[in-house]
This record gives C-alpha cells, sequence and structure tokens, in this order.
C-alpha cells in the first residue's frame, strides 16, 4: 500500500489504542501518532469519531476508522500483502472473531466488576475466574491464541497481558496465578516478551503509577 | 445431529440474533434445518454442540459450531459464493464502516430497547429519547451510506441492512409493549422507507417474528425482571 498518511490518535494508557499500535507494527505500517487529552478533546477527535467521541481513532488518507477491532480488521483487509492477522480458514477466522467478541464484552464486563468496591466485586470475581477458565482451556497446545504467532485474539486480549495483571494487583485480588491458570500466565510472559508487545506496551510499573493516581 | 444440507441454526423465533443468521442463508441460497430452542430450559442440542456458547444462534455446519450472530453472518458470507451474493462489501473501508454501524446496534440500540422494556414508568421517556437520537444517527448513517440506494449495502441487502434491519421487529414490539412511539417518521424519514423494503424482502418477510408473539414474549420478560430483581441480567432466567 505505499506510503499512504496513517494517523493514530490515541491515549498511551489505553489498552484499545495499542491494540491499534500493535497491528500496525506487526504490519510494518508506518503512521503518525497522537496523544489525546480526553480532558481536553482535540476537534479533530470530535471530528472524525463525533458518534462516539473516543478513541483509538485511525485515519487512512483522510478517512476515520472507530473503534478498536473494527480498526483491526481495516488494517488486516487493507494491507493485506503482509503478515495476516485473522487465520484465512473460514472457521478458524470465525473463532478468532469470536475469541475478540469474547473478550471484549464478557470479560471487560468481569474486570469491571471486579473493579468495584462493594458486594458486586464478588460476583464480578467470580464471573472473571469462569472467564480466565475459559481461555485457560482455549491456550492448551497453543503457544498464543493466533497459534505460533501472535494473531487478532492476543492483540484483543492485550488487556488480559497486562492492564488485568496491574488491576488485580490494586485492588488485592490473588487471582492470576500459575497456580490457578498455568497456561494463561505462560502466554503472558511469551507476549510481553514479544519484541513488537515490549516495544509498544506501556511497561508495567509506570501502568501502575498511573492507575494509583488516577485513583482506580 | 446431522441434516440434510449440513447446516442447522439453532435459535428462538423473536431473536433478532436468530433472525440475522436465517436471513443471511436465505440471502445465499443455503437450506437449513432450524431447531427451536426454549430459553427457559436449554436444550442438549444446545448445551452439546458447542459449551462455550451458551445462548442462541448457533449455527451448525458440518458438525462445526459457531455463535455470535455477526461472527455467523461473516462466516456464511465466507463460504457459500455459490449463487454469487456478497454480504459484506468489498471494499475495506467500506466494511469498515458496515462493522461500526452495526456494532453500533449491538453496543448501543440493543441494549437500550432492553432497558426500556424493563425500566420503571417514570424512566421510560428519558430512554426512548435516547433511543430517538441513536435512530437519528442511524437515518444520517443510512443517507450517507446508501447513496440514494434502496439499503445500507447499496441495490441488495448488506451487512448493516442484516444488523439493524432484524432488529425492527424488536423495535415495534418494545415500543408496542411499552405503548410508546419509537420511531418519528418525520425524523427517520428514510429509514422507514428502508425498513419497509427491508421487511418485506422475499429473504426477510418469513423470517421475522410476528409482532403480538412478540410481544407476550417480552411480556414475560418484563414479568420476570419484575419478580425476580436479584436477576440481574437479560432475560432474568433462574441461573441454570
Amino acid at each position: 500500500m505505499g506510503d499512504q498518511e496513517v494517523k493514530l490518535f490515541s491515549l498511551w494508557a489505553s489498552p484499545f489504542g495499542k491494540r491499534v499500535e500493535i497491528a500496525l507494527k506487526i504490519k510494518g505500517i508506518k503512521y503518525e501518532y497522537f496523544e489525546e487529552d480526553l480532558s481536553n478533546k482535540s476537534s479533530e477527535l470530535l471530528k472524525y469519531n463525533p458518534v462516539h467521541k473516543k478513541l483509538p481513532v485511525l485515519l487512512h488518507n483522510g478517512k476515520p476508522v472507530c473503534e478498536s477491532l473494527v480498526i483491526l480488521e481495516y488494517i488486516d483487509e487493507t494491507w493485506k500483502s503482509e503478515r495476516s492477522l485473522l487465520p484465512e480458514d473460514p472457521y478458524a477466522r470465525a473463532m478468532a472473531r469470536f475469541w475478540a467478541k469474547f473478550i471484549d464484552d464478557k470479560c471487560i464486563a468481569a474486570m469491571w466488576g471486579a473493579r468495584k468496591n462493594s458486594e458486586g466485586q464478588e460476583e464480578g470475581i467470580e464471573e472473571l475466574t469462569e472467564h480466565l477458565k475459559t481461555l485457560e482451556n482455549e491456550l492448551k497446545g497453543k503457544k498464543f491464541f493466533g497459534g505460533d504467532e501472535i494473531g487478532l485474539v492476543d492483540i484483543t486480549a492485550d488487556l488480559i497481558a497486562l492492564w488485568l495483571g496491574v488491576l488485580l494487583e490494586l485492588k488485592g485480588i490473588e487471582l492470576l496465578t500459575k497456580e490457578k491458570f498455568p497456561r494463561l500466565c505462560e502466554w503472558i510472559d511469551d507476549y510481553l516478551d514479544h519484541q513488537i508487545i515490549k516495544e509498544t506496551l506501556p511497561d508495567r510499573e509506570t501502568y501502575r503509577d498511573f492507575l494509583l493516581k488516577a485513583k482506580f | 445431529m446431522v441434516s440434510k444440507s449440513g447446516v442447522t441454526v439453532v435459535g428462538a423465533f423473536f431473536s433478532p440474533f436468530v433472525n440475522r443468521v436465517q436471513i443471511a442463508l436465505n440471502l445465499k441460497s443455503v437450506e437449513f434445518d432450524y431447531i427451536e430452542e426454549t430459553l427457559s430450559s436449554k436444550s442438549d442440542v444446545l448445551l452439546r454442540c458447542n459449551p462455550i456458547c451458551k445462548t442462541v444462534p448457533v449455527l451448525i455446519h458440518d458438525d462445526k459450531s459457531i455463535c455470535e450472530s455477526l461472527v455467523i453472518v461473516q462466516y456464511i458470507d465466507q463460504v457459500w459464493t455459490e449463487n454469487g451474493y456478497c454480504i459484506l462489501p468489498s471494499d475495506p473501508y467500506d466494511r469498515a464502516v458496515a462493522r461500526f454501524w452495526a456494532a453500533f446496534v449491538d453496543d448501543k440500540m440493543v441494549p437500550m430497547l432492553k432497558e426500556l422494556i424493563v425500566a420503571p414508568e417514570e424512566g421510560k421517556a428519558a430512554i426512548k429519547e435516547r433511543i430517538g437520537e441513536g435512530l437519528v444517527l442511524l437515518e444520517e448513517a443510512f443517507t450517507k451510506i446508501s447513496e440514494g440506494k434502496a439499503y445500507f449495502g447499496g441495490n441488495n441487502i448488506g451487512y448493516l441492512d442484516i444488523a439493524l434491519g432484524s432488529c425492527l421487529e424488536f423495535i415495534k414490539a418494545t415500543g408496542k409493549l411499552c405503548g410508546l412511539e419509537l420511531v418519528e417518521p418525520a425524523k427517520t424519514p428514510n429509514l422507514v422507507g428502508w425498513a419497509a423494503r427491508f421487511t418485506s424482502n422475499e429473504a426477510v418477510k418469513n423470517v421475522l417474528p410476528e409482532i403480538d408473539r412478540f410481544v407476550e414474549v417480552l411480556k414475560r420478560i418484563q414479568a420476570r425482571a419484575k419478580a425476580f430483581p436479584d436477576r440481574k441480567s437479560w432475560p432474568y432466567l433462574p441461573p441454570q
């Protein structure tokens, strides 16, 4: 696709924004990054995502694409000659989409639940435990969700790899342990050790401090 | 279980998500068997075919199970190509736009409708207004995306038509149940025209549920939500 103008409006602390950066880097796409300030949304953000006014927004040749999973598929379909993020086989492709949705719908909801300081928290933790068990099962026999290499599901699961661990630590919830979830913890280690992931995700300490300051 | 075509849909007649799958298969001229699932007690089929998919729709194709309606629709689009019908647009940007608005329907419109059904009387007006605002956004989207043609997908029904169109009876039934007019033709004239075309289309007309049957189902859900306030999620069934 050559040197076409690619811009990304995002937040360094957002797992959704980081997904897009990971995908762009896997594909070797050059892009210009714009850090947004949510307390003072830029006029560009309001122009490019008038419906949700949220990040990330990918701008490709002036045309905006919003919603991280939509952006990931757009990137995969537009820059086809580079390594695929989704499998070609229809069933495997459907499964990848299913797991991405599972993480985005079910896991995030459970994480919000676990975040609460009230009785809602126990229910949230229960739900989260169930979902992590499901993911643990899915990882059996595979290095990554995508197989030997990271794919759509691994990219989507960035919030499991980094954000979840930090959140649980700050809340004093011992859940994501090697004893309870050996495969998942192994996946997290391999994932965070991956070259592109290492250079894209914020480091754990920085993120932890950010959450503490944000009075999470 | 094996159907003659190797394709089975496990569904519930009133579910817009199930209807999406049926419409997609019809557009692709794929014959399929249909199993009606009663959500109050999950059948062996549902529990057996995919332990992760706890709800309808489920597409069973050659013993493989797929769930999540929009994932299924995209699967159908990719697998069955003989009749040349394309559900998703071919251009990646147009696909992204279609996916964005389909996600809007699922993440914003559907939850608002569910919220309205179980909301106390005094809270209903505010939700109705939000639904109206959502419909206006969809009207604008339709005007832009259709470029004067009959459907979001152009001359033929496409991905976004299926995603939103499958919810038309849901919107109607919710309105009827709550005694509210959710669609205002003056504010969304193009959408109203599109809705009439969509619901009368060959691939759609025998799929969408009959409105009064749908209202009865919603009445039951509404009653359960009221009677069992500790059950937090739609459709407020007891734990299984």
